[in-house]
């Protein structure tokens, strides 16, 4: 079972990207649960985790959201490299902020990118996802937690 | 000034260590950091001992998970080549342990992930003190 405050911490490490580094803040839809898997955005920064609990956790976004992203980051390339950089960051922030809350009890994995529309991610055996909308400006994105 | 440094003298020279591109052209672009010239970038840790090497930075900003080398080996070999060279560690990994880690092996400050252009600008003054 997956706790409140863990899930708080996921959301506020991909909250907080957001509010520091575009000094904007995004706002959180209602999380929801899924038994398969969600549709991927064009891009996607990924954490596996490990220890206390095992799964994954990944931002997935559309690159129109990213661009905008990356404008307020006085960013002025936008291309594909660009893109797959930035959503590497977003899961390094999350990483981050799990490593710093929950210590040793997790042990989280160097982010992964993928992108284009690839097929949805499974979740790992035994793990459901808990979908968290993610909110900025007029686009939406969305935060996958799959732990056991 | 009373005890000048050569970071006194001339320009200080600085030296970018990031895996993201991002990340090191928002440093670069930095334009609050008086007297600070720019001597190269690097994305992993082992380019970043050989412009080390070639250009000797007095400052160095520091990320840690890099592919080849991370910042925490990268920073331990530089402190041994140049002592006195200020590391700042720009880091997502917020833990303390990790902050530790960093210091033990002679890194100087440690700026977490994301940052604003504010908070790097006083990580770099600091340093400098």
């Amino acid at each position: 079972m997956l706790y409140e405050h863990e899930l708080k911490t996921f959301v506020e490490g991909t909250t907080t990207f957001f509010e520091v580094a575009a000094q904007q803040p995004a706002s959180i839809g209602s999380p929801y649960l899924l038994e398969g898997a969600p549709q991927l955005h064009e891009y996607t920064g990924l954490i596996n985790v490990s220890g206390k609990r095992a799964g994954i956790v990944y931002f997935t976004a559309p690159k129109a959201m990213l661009a905008v992203l990356l404008m307020k980051m006085q960013e002025s390339d936008f291309g594909h490299e660009t893109m797959r950089d930035l959503v590497g960051e977003v899961a390094n922030t999350i990483s981050g902020n799990a490593r710093r809350d929950f210590g040793g009890d997790f042990v989280i994995s160097v982010p992964s990118v993928l992108s284009g529309e690839s097929a949805a991610i499974a979740p790992p055996p035994g793990t459901r996802s808990f979908i968290i909308p993610i909110n900025w400006r007029s686009h939406a994105a969305k935060l996958v937690v799959s732990l056991s | 000034m009373n005890g000048a440094t050569p970071m006194n003298k001339r320009p200080i020279k600085l030296l970018i260590v990031d895996d993201s591109n991002i990340v090191r052209r928002r440093i670069e672009r930095s334009q609050q950091f008086g007297g600070l010239e720019l001597v190269g970038a690097a994305g992993n840790g082992v380019d970043a001992l050989e412009l080390f090497g070639k250009t000797d930075p007095d400052v160095v900003t520091m990320d840690l998970t890099m592919p080849r080398m991370d910042g925490i080996e990268c920073i331990g070999r530089m402190v041994a080549l140049k002592p006195e060279v200020r590391i700042l560690v720009i880091s997502a990994l917020a833990d303390k342990a990790t902050a530790v880690e960093a210091m033990e092996r002679g890194a100087n400050g440690f700026l977490n992930k994301p940052f604003t252009d504010r908070q790097l600008n006083d990580a770099i003054t600091d340093l400098m003190r």
